[in-house]
């Protein structure tokens, strides 16, 4: 079989402008994997990134173009971080959670379990003859499930401040966030686990899907945020050793961040607080 | 137009390993030093540490020297000097610094050589040739600014050396965003009498990489990606140089 430490298999998927790309985004990665693997239960096999795209609206947002060709720049010398354009092709802003579903999908259905070419595996000593009956069976979209055996698990990962924009108004559906939680899961890498860990138990739906979060501390202040790099640049400081080196070479290249970039969207409504504001009933708690 | 003086940063320490923090200083001072308008930042020099400093955990200096050589490759300004790590001994601070201040001043005097003896006697006089070089290039200690915090360590220090460091050459000090080194300064007359001469840098964006926490991370097999070079992740993965052993938790046999 192809799991046969019995872990469970993760991909992780981090969601975000990127703009630009930093180390910090990069470590994120690091951090999870390491923490993942370090419980013992778990064996990450991919990481992937996912550029939002230019119709979220935020300010200073660049083209998804630039910051997706920055984020594998900066990702050729990893052996499993890779980048995904398909969100960021998109001519709509599309939720998070529609990514994970889109990503999930095309996780289950490249996955050889599910694929008839299987030959009948070795059965192992003590291993229990029902698990076959799965294995022929074609997952069907509707009905597709984590749990659905041999597809690993996706989870979102991110930053303290993504948890804690929960809690924003209008700017996720409580079901999306509900479902991310519940089905998929979190890698929350944070700097004091204590702001985090107090914003999880006051929310009934996070609380109750709280062995689906997991909180990974960082053992190195990082502070390397994408505001902060476009800051310095505008203002004709070094970036080095903050970014990849690939990565600040071609942003000098095609200077593409300046005082005019950082005003762009500046008049424009952010893509989910149009959408939601707009079909609001009441504030939803969390 | 007034021309700016030409300035030489040098950093010592352990360096073991070196991470991008230790580098990112130097970006930093150098950008501080060039908004000032005074300064020209003509060089960068690592000076790592001898291994007779004994400081526990600390790597040969062969390893520590090739280890920065490779994370400085990709940089056209900063370099590695292994003057300080070839000593018999453990050197002063100040005595590095005098060192390399001897060294430019030779070099600035071999450039002036070569200069004059390519021309004809009545051309080469004292003001052409100071004209290309108007002013010898400042030698200056780049470090945190905790290291101010230390002078007033009892014994850790020789007082005439903190006044040489302060008065002939001179700090650029890195703090991060929120600490106040300019208490330590007033808390010490020799560092006010001298404070024109202390640059405070403050780092706006935190990436605080302690090589300890590196060290003790590569024990573990925890990932250290992005936080050093990758060429040095290599190096250390090659050598097995970061172990339980050389971190001096386990006793050699």
């Amino acid at each position: 079989m192809e799991n046969p430490d019995n872990k469970t298999q993760v991909v992780l998927l981090a969601c975000g402008s990127f703009n630009p790309i930093t180390n910090m985004h990069l470590r994120l990665f690091e951090l999870a994997k390491d923490y993942l693997h370090e419980t013992g239960k778990y064996n990450v096999i991919k990481g992937i990134i996912s550029p939002v795209g230019d119709a979220y609206k935020k300010k200073s947002l660049i083209s998804a173009n630039h910051r997706v060709t920055m984020a594998k720049l900066a990702t050729e010398s990893s052996d499993w971080v890779q980048v995904d354009d398909w969100e960021s092709s998109q001519n709509e802003w599309l939720e998070t959670l529609k990514v994970l579903r889109y990503h999930h999908q095309k996780l289950a259905s490249s996955n050889p379990a599910n694929s008839l070419q299987n030959a009948v595996p070795l059965i192992k000593p003590g291993r229990k003859r029902k698990q076959e009956a799965n294995r022929y069976i074609p997952v069907k979209k509707n009905q597709l499930s984590p749990e659905t055996k041999g597809v690993p698990q996706l989870k979102l990962l991110c930053g303290a401040d993504m948890l804690e924009s929960f809690g924003i108004p209008n700017l996720w559906k409580l079901e999306d966030i509900t479902e991310i939680v519940a089905n998929h899961g979190l890698v929350c890498i944070t700097r004091a686990g204590n702001n985090a860990q107090k914003f999880i138990y006051e929310s009934d739906t996070l609380w109750q899907h709280k062995n689906n979060i997991h909180l990974v501390e960082e053992w190195i202040t990082n502070d390397i945020s994408s505001t902060k790099i476009r800051r310095a640049l505008r203002r004709g400081q070094s970036v080095r050793y903050l970014v990849p080196d690939a990565v600040r070479a071609y942003i000098e290249k095609y200077n593409l961040y300046s005082p005019e970039s950082e005003d762009r969207n500046a008049e424009v409504i952010l893509a989910p607080l149009q959408k939601y504001a707009r079909g609001c009933k009441q504030e939803q708690t969390l | 137009m007034k021309s700016r003086i030409p300035l030489v940063l040098l950093a010592c320490g352990s360096f073991n390993p070196i991470t991008n923090m230790h580098m990112r200083l130097f970006e930093l001072a150098r950008d501080h030093l060039h908004q000032t308008g005074r300064y020209r930042v003509i060089e960068g020099i690592i000076s790592p540490v001898n291994d007779s400093y004994g400081k526990k955990g600390l790597v040969s200096a062969r390893h520590r020297i090739a280890m920065a050589q490779l994370a400085l490759e990709t940089s056209d300004w900063i370099r590695v000097d292994p003057w300080e790590s070839e000593q018999e001994k453990w050197t002063e601070t100040v005595k590095v610094l005098r060192h390399h201040y001897n060294e430019s001043l030779r070099s600035l005097q071999f450039r002036k050589e070569l200069v004059r003896n390519n021309w004809h006697i009545e051309r080469a006089t004292e003001d052409f040739l100071s004209s290309l070089d108007p002013v010898s290039p400042e030698l200056k200690l780049l470090c945190g600014a905790d290291i101010l915090k230390t002078f007033s360590t009892p014994n850790l220090w020789k007082e005439e050396h903190i006044k040489e460091i302060v008065e002939k050459f001179g700090l650029v000090c890195i703090s991060r965003a929120g600490s106040d080194p300019v208490q330590y300064i007033s808390e010490s007359e020799l560092l006010t009498q001298f404070q024109h001469n202390i640059h405070l840098v403050t780092e706006q964006i935190q990436n605080e990489i302690s090589a300890t926490h590196i060290r003790h991370a590569l024990c573990k097999g925890l990932s250290v990606k992005y936080l050093i070079p990758d060429s040095v992740i290599s190096y250390i993965k090659h050598y097995n140089i970061y172990t339980e052993e050389s971190e001096g938790k386990i006793k050699g046999i």
